[in-house]
């Protein structure tokens, strides 16, 4: 019996030293003998002790709820024991019985309370009942509406009240007023009701939740006149307590007369804004109410400040009268222009609703904004709007001076749609005259024709560019074909010598041989003149002499000359059995060159012969040795299942970007590639370090043509997708549809007011563009997927716009 | 339903009911050979029946229009009884686009002819009816139009026929009893009968079409005005100065066209009476059901208005019978009257149309109005069809189709019906490449006027042909029959559509609504869906939406639920050119619907694309590859150059990266797969 007993207190022993081994790191639970306790109780010191038996379980919840208390306890300079009652030394704080054991709480050796250890069912319950019951005279638990009235006007001018409703006591709200209490006690009359009617004299509608209000007692000095009251809106607990009571502590309005950007109250530490009221010397007293009706309004949401403005160094834009400074770090200052001082409460609450929304939309701020204007043609107009163009050179044509204008003079007729540019002699604005482009049979913008008297309007197909026109509308002045009714005319039109201001715009002149008789050759010639007209002269010579042409330049009749300018030569082509299509085909063969400089206007004719591109990149003027080699290749037939061309990277700068393409960095110039446009897309390049000359070309020509070279890249062979997503209305429609009726009701007046007066001041760059129904925007994208993939880079380059 | 334009009034019916001649002498009359044949017969030359008049003999095509009045537009002469038209004839509006000046002109018929634009008829806002007479003097002369004038068609009837087109002659019988053979029947007769209630003392209430539009007969007089609809409020304020007060007696409560957006309610130039009621200047509005009225006739002549209640109480002499303040001393209306006047409005004239037509009313809502379908033919029988003001029960309180700026297109789409089933000629479409589809659309929804006015009722429609690279655009075609466009248009819906239409917001306009409310419009774009004001919305189906799926869409929606919707954010201008407000979006919704990059591009992109990639972006195909690129004036391109432009080009990728994006980054390359638009109705 002994031996057990004594084991017993061994073990007790160890325990207590356990507990002052790791006293520095966990709080412990002190576990203590009746007498052993008793004898450290220290007078006017608050102490919780738990009675139990010796042979009770080392655990139980409440145990484990007692131990998380004890820190908290000991902060508040209240020590916890759990007393072991042994049978040898008996207390009447130990129970008969096990489920009977209580905890006391102790000041000194004074037992204050009692508690069954069922109402301290949690830590929050245990630190509010111990509190709450040490603070008896601090917190004033009250149940009538008229206990709250006799304590209020008890109070008024002399002290302000800590209101606080909790659903009942024990709570984590109610630990959290308690422990406000613990720090302010003194310094606030603490309030506590669990009466749900109580709060509702104090007119609030949501009970569901437990409330702290700040009665402003302490300033009201006439009786009748009710405290003033300021619920907080945050929810209740210990810190946000402290932070509102902080806020209420400071001074409502301060004045002040430095930079906004220095100030620096307890309302920014505690992330609240701050709104200055901008006054002046002459107006003081009168801003200074609307301040403090302003600050009242505000207190616990912003700090309100009077700023004088006489008084200050900086500058404040002139008409603004409200300064609001957001609590970030760094946060511009905004100068407003505010007409309404409602406005200025609507937005410091638009705003704090604001910065909730954002906190958790920051994803969505990373997404590309589908409203960046990524058409070049677009953005280029668009930058252009402004931009005045000499039109004064061009007639505009309407409805009914259009078929006069037409009829009386040959005229190039513009047709476009609203604002894009134009550049000719007449014009048709289409957006006006709808009807008339329709009946000319423009229904795509722009359209350029040519009506010359007597022939049919002729459409241009040719590149939108100015000298491209310039190119069509000359060679149109000309009759096509020319009809020509000599020789030595003929001798001349060959040489250029004719219409040698037109020869820099066709390089080759085509002529007709015929001899009178061949009607029909002669017919289908004319039609395919008419085809080619605007891009290259043609004249047709049918005289009876037309044998001593078709002999010089051994041609049999019909046949085709076609003089090549630039080389000085003239190349015949029977023309036996050809219709006017295959003429018009055989013209444009003979206008292809074997070895072009490519250009952005002539890739087009080029890619129509569907074969790989064998282009030869240059930095300037190709070099005369290359182009021999390649030339030669040509003659030789080795570049046929190609078409070779070249690149001058200094009048096509694009070609640049090309090579970057198909090389990492720019390749050393010149140099040679490959490009299998049409099948397969890959890329081969001529290698660098071997020179360009026939031999090299050629075999390394085999080589491909044998697989044996490797390509360097394959140009990407996706369809062309849609750049950005689209706003998906549908299901933004859906969602409102599944919330709420789709009405919208009238009830952002406020938020409305403060846009518009936000746009009133657009020169205020600091002002913020953020309202109600943007966030709502920001909203519904989330809702989609689709930006997850955006790029962001691309929002940056449009400041522009 | 006001006097907006409302057409001819056909014939009085009593004199009608005298001529409806029995079969036996119709035959008589043309006994062998039959009666003479027209493919079309138009009943009425009215504003609707001149305009069909019009377009059939554009067509060359075999009509006839039968006039019971000397001139056309006889309701015109007589109605509104006080001649100012409400219909608006706006003559300047800053733009020279002649489509989009229809849209503000309400009462030009539609015609080829310049001079034949109201605003030479009248410089009044609100023209006067004698001019509108004139009007349509001058367009069915001008164009020659064939109008049998004096020709009164007492009765119509149905002779079945294997040969006739629907199976069927339809035979009018004339005053004479000569009898008329047609093919197709137009019925533009609009609503001739006053409407009528029955209340015990009616006989002492005045009617609209014979009360006096004198206000000096109204001198110190105590009125009480039956009816709240323009007729009404128009009576009201001819004679508001001059009365003790005016009394105005409905069933249901007044609908301001300003709130309803509906052009028959009540309009703003005659709501006089509205503005001395709430300021109480002793008139008075009240609402209660006219069928539970009496009105009692005293010794002195006044008029007190009780109830059938109480004159089913037994004898009583006229100045004993009870009355409403008997009972309750503070009745509203214990005032006597010194006139009543009914201002019902009218109904259509079903007396001559046989039983066989099966032409019978539309039903609870629309009793004034004969049944027809969206197509405007007769559900009783086909080719009959009925336009004009007739035809409005397709949209009542709606859109416009019961007036002329509304019927004039809702008659040229009947033509094009017409053409297609009879003629085989097909809707008129355009056919462009896709890169043009953008394009297309805004410049439809920023000019087209028979969208703007029978907005929810026309609609554009794209069609999208095979592979999506071209579509064909057909033009106000009448939306309610999407269904059977292929089979009445004789164009193919290949590969989706999409229907360009306009609305109001959905839940905006109506009676009670507060059209002023703060926010009422949305400026941003997306925000577009919430737009309020009338406002271009486009909807995309992957393949054309069946009949049921029309009929049954769900509500407040006015076409079946789409794969994808957009809406063109609402214009205070009504002008949606903006390039980043109005085409940007809609170029974006295009491409997704479409799954392709819709963007135009400079020949030197093109260039550059054409030598990066296998695959071109279709403005580059349709015109770079034609040799038909943009090449830009110098100075823009050398901006372009300055500024890294064409942007993206460093982004575009090599194989080896996936295509991904260079440095300085642009989504110019297919970029990562986006999912389009119409991918999502599998997920909804």
């Amino acid at each position: 019996m002994m031996s057990s007993g004594f084991s017993i207190y061994r073990v007790g022993i160890s325990f207590v030293m356990m507990c002052i081994f790791y006293k520095s790191a966990v709080d412990c639970l002190s576990e203590l003998s009746p007498q052993k306790y008793f004898s450290t109780l220290q007078p006017g010191k608050a102490s919780l002790a738990y009675f139990c038996q010796a042979d009770s379980p080392r655990t139980s919840i409440f145990l484990e709820e007692l131990k998380e208390a004890v820190k908290p306890l000991q902060d508040f300079g209240i020590s916890v024991t759990k007393v072991n009652c042994v049978k040898e030394e008996t207390s009447r704080y130990c129970g008969k019985e096990k489920d009977l054991m209580k905890v006391y709480l102790f000041r000194g050796n004074i037992l204050l309370r009692e508690f069954p250890t069922d109402t301290l069912f949690d830590v929050n319950a245990i630190i509010a009942h111990v509190l709450f019951a040490l603070l008896f005279n601090e917190v004033k638990y009250l149940t009538t509406v008229e206990d709250l009235q006799n304590i209020e006007n008890s109070l008024k001018g002399r002290a302000n009240i800590a209101f606080s409703y909790v659903r009942a006591i024990g709570t984590p709200e109610h630990r959290a007023v308690m422990e406000a209490a613990f720090v302010y006690g003194t310094t606030y009359q603490f309030v506590l009701t669990t009466e749900i009617a109580l709060l509702e004299s104090i007119g609030t509608e949501a009970i569901e939740n437990a409330h702290f209000y700040f009665f402003h007692c302490k300033q009201v000095l006439d009786l009748t006149q009710q405290c003033r009251r300021t619920l907080m809106e945050q929810p209740l607990t210990t810190l946000n307590v402290h932070r509102f009571i902080k806020i209420m502590e400071a001074p409502l309005l301060t004045e002040v007369a430095e930079d906004p950007q220095q100030v620096s109250t307890i309302h920014l530490q505690l992330g609240l804004p701050l709104v200055f009221i901008v006054s002046q010397q002459a107006t003081r007293e009168a801003d200074r109410r609307t301040a403090e009706w302003v600050a009242w309004h505000l207190l616990g949401k912003a700090g309100v400040l009077l700023l004088l403005r006489d008084s200050l160094e900086m500058d404040i834009p002139q008409h603004s009268n409200v300064v609001f400074r957001k609590a970030e770090e760094g946060a511009p200052v905004e100068f407003l222009v505010l007409h309404d001082i409602d406005l200025i409460i609507s937005r410091v609450e638009s705003n704090t609703y604001i910065e909730e929304i954002q906190e958790d939309e920051d994803e969505d701020m990373e997404s590309p904004d589908m409203d960046i204007q990524d058409d070049e043609v677009a953005e280029t107009v668009y930058r252009h709007r402004k931009t005045q163009l000499p039109l004064e050179l061009t007639v505009e044509l309407t409805e009914e001076t259009f078929n006069a204008t037409v009829v009386a003079s040959d005229s190039i007729v513009l047709f476009y749609a609203g604002c894009t540019s134009t550049m000719l002699l007449t014009r048709v604005n289409c957006a006006d005259w709808s009807d008339l482009c329709t009946k000319q049979n423009v229904t795509e913008f722009p359209v350029v024709k040519m009506y010359k008297e007597g022939k049919h309007p002729v459409s241009y197909a040719g590149m939108l560019g100015s000298e491209d026109l310039l190119k069509f509308i000359l060679l149109n002045r000309i009759s096509c074909p020319v009809n020509i009714t000599s020789v030595q005319e003929a001798e001349e039109y060959l040489s250029g010598e004719s219409y040698k201001d037109l020869v820099p715009y066709s390089s080759v002149s085509v002529l007709g041989l015929f001899s009178p008789n061949m009607t029909t050759a002669k017919e289908d010639f004319t039609e395919a003149a008419d085809y080619l007209r605007g891009c290259v002269i043609t004249g047709i010579y049918s005289e009876e002499d037309a044998l001593i042409l078709s002999n010089k330049y051994a041609a049999t009749l019909p046949a085709l000359l076609l003089a090549r300018h630039k080389e000085g030569e003239v190349e015949s082509i029977p023309l036996a059995n050809s219709r006017a299509q295959d003429i018009v085909q055989i013209v444009t063969n003979a206008l292809l060159e074997t070895f072009p400089e490519i250009t952005v206007k002539n890739l087009p004719i080029y890619l129509r012969l569907q074969k790989p591109l064998f282009i030869l990149f240059s930095d300037g003027s190709i070099n005369p040795q290359y182009k021999k080699a390649i030339l030669t290749l040509v003659q030789e037939k080795h570049l046929d299942s190609l078409t070779p061309c070249w690149l001058n990277l200094k009048n096509t700068p694009v070609g640049r970007v090309i090579l970057q393409t198909y090389f990492d960095a720019l390749p050393p110039l010149p140099c040679i590639v490959v490009v299998n446009l049409h099948s397969g897309g890959q890329v081969f390049v001529f290698p660098a370090e071997q020179a360009i000359t026939e031999q090299n070309i050629l075999s390394w020509l085999k080589k491909l043509e044998a697989g044996l070279e490797s390509h360097i890249t394959i140009l990407p062979a996706q369809e062309w997708k849609p750049p950005l997503p689209a706003y998906d209305f549908l299901s933004m429609m859906d969602a409102a549809a599944s919330q709420h009726p789709t009405r919208k009701e009238p009830k952002c007046t406020k938020e409305t007011n403060v846009q518009e007066n936000d746009k009133k001041q657009h020169e205020d760059k600091s002002t913020v563009r953020k309202e109600p129904t943007e966030t709502l925007r920001i909203k519904h994208w989330n809702r989609s997927n689709w930006f997850k993939e955006g790029e962001k880079s691309f929002k940056h380059d449009n400041k522009e716009l | 339903m006001g006097l907006l334009a409302a057409t001819l009034l056909w014939g009085p019916p009593g004199l009608l009911l005298t001529f409806a001649l029995h079969p036996a002498l119709c035959s008589s009359a043309a006994p062998t050979s039959g009666p003479p044949h027209r493919d079309y017969c138009v009943l009425g030359a009215g504003p609707a029946g001149l305009q069909m008049a019009y377009f059939l003999q554009r067509a060359g095509r075999d009509y006839a229009v039968f006039e019971r009045a000397p001139r056309p537009g006889s309701f015109f002469s007589r109605y509104p009884r006080h001649r100012k038209l409400i219909s608006i004839n706006k003559r300047h509006t800053g733009k020279a686009n002649a489509e989009f000046n229809l849209r503000h002109d309400w009462n030009s018929l539609l015609s080829h002819d310049p001079r034949l634009l109201f605003r030479h008829y009248s410089s009044a806002y609100f023209p006067d009816a004698s001019d509108m007479v004139r009007y349509l003097g001058d367009f069915a002369d001008r164009l020659g139009l064939h109008v049998l004038y004096n020709t009164t068609i007492a009765h119509v009837t149905l002779n079945k026929d294997r040969q006739a087109w629907n199976g069927h002659y339809f035979i009018l019988i004339d005053q004479m009893g000569h009898a008329h053979q047609c093919s197709v029947l137009l019925v533009a007769t609009g609503l001739s009968v006053p409407n009528q209630v029955d209340f015990p003392g009616y006989e002492h209430v005045e009617g609209y079409e014979s009360v006096s539009v004198d206000p000096k007969d109204f001198e110190g007089q105590n009125v009480l005005i039956l009816g709240r609809g323009n007729s009404a409020f128009e009576t009201a304020e001819n004679i508001l100065g001059v009365t003790n007060f005016i009394h105005m007696l409905s069933r249901s409560r007044v609908r301001l066209s300003w709130a309803t957006h509906y052009v028959g309610d009540l309009r703003a130039i005659n709501n006089g009476l509205l503005d001395t009621y709430q300021l109480k200047s002793l008139d008075g509005l009240l609402e209660s059901d006219l069928t539970d009225l009496a009105i009692v006739k005293d010794h002195e002549g006044k008029f007190h208005v009780t109830l059938k209640f109480f004159l089913e109480e037994g004898n009583q002499t006229a100045d004993t019978i009870t009355l409403p303040q008997d009972d309750n001393d503070n009745f509203a209306m214990r005032v006597a009257y010194d006139r009543v006047i009914r201002c019902l409005g009218w109904n259509f004239d079903f007396s001559i149309f046989n039983k066989s037509l099966r032409l019978s009313s539309g039903g609870e809502f629309s009793k004034k109005y004969p049944l027809i379908k969206a197509s405007y033919e007769s559900k009783g029988s086909r080719g009959l069809f009925v336009l004009g003001t007739a035809s409005h029960s397709v949209d009542y309180r709606k859109s416009a189709g019961g007036f002329i700026h509304g019927f004039r297109y809702t008659v040229r789409a009947v033509h094009r019906l017409l053409e297609h089933r009879h003629h085989s000629v097909a809707w008129p479409s355009t056919e462009h490449p896709v890169s043009q589809l953008t394009s297309s659309i805004v410049r439809r929804v920023n000019e087209a006027s028979g969208l703007y006015q029978m907005f929810g009722v026309l609609a554009d429609v794209a069609l999208l042909k095979e592979n999506a690279t071209a579509f064909e655009y057909l033009e106000e075609f009448p939306v309610q029959m999407l269904a059977q466009l292929e089979s009445i248009t004789g164009r193919r819906a290949g590969r989706g559509l999409f229907v360009i239409n306009m609305e109001y917001g959905r839940d905006f306009s109506g009676p009670d609504k507060d059209v002023f409310f703060y926010d009422r419009s949305v400026g941003h774009t997306g925000d577009a869906w919430q737009s309020n004001f009338l406002h271009p919305v486009i909807y995309y189906y992957k393949g054309l939406p069946t009949e049921q799926e029309v009929r049954f869409r769900p509500a407040n929606w006015a076409l079946p639920r789409p794969t994808a919707i957009h809406h063109i954010v609402e214009d205070f201008l009504t002008d949606w050119t903006a390039p980043v407000g109005h085409i940007l979006p809609l170029r974006r919704f295009l491409e997704n619907c479409l799954d392709t990059d819709l963007r135009s591009f400079y020949a030197e992109s093109c260039f550059l694309f054409a030598l990066t990639h296998q695959k071109l972006p279709p403005f580059c195909q349709e015109g770079y590859l034609r040799t038909q690129g943009l090449m830009g004036a110098e100075n823009l391109r050398r901006r372009r150059v300055e500024r890294g432009l064409p942007r993206g080009h460093a982004s575009v990728g090599r194989h080896r990266e996936d295509g991904g994006q260079g440095p300085k980054g642009g989504p110019l390359v297919p970029g990562p797969p986006l999912q389009p638009l119409g991918g999502n109705k599998e997920e909804l």
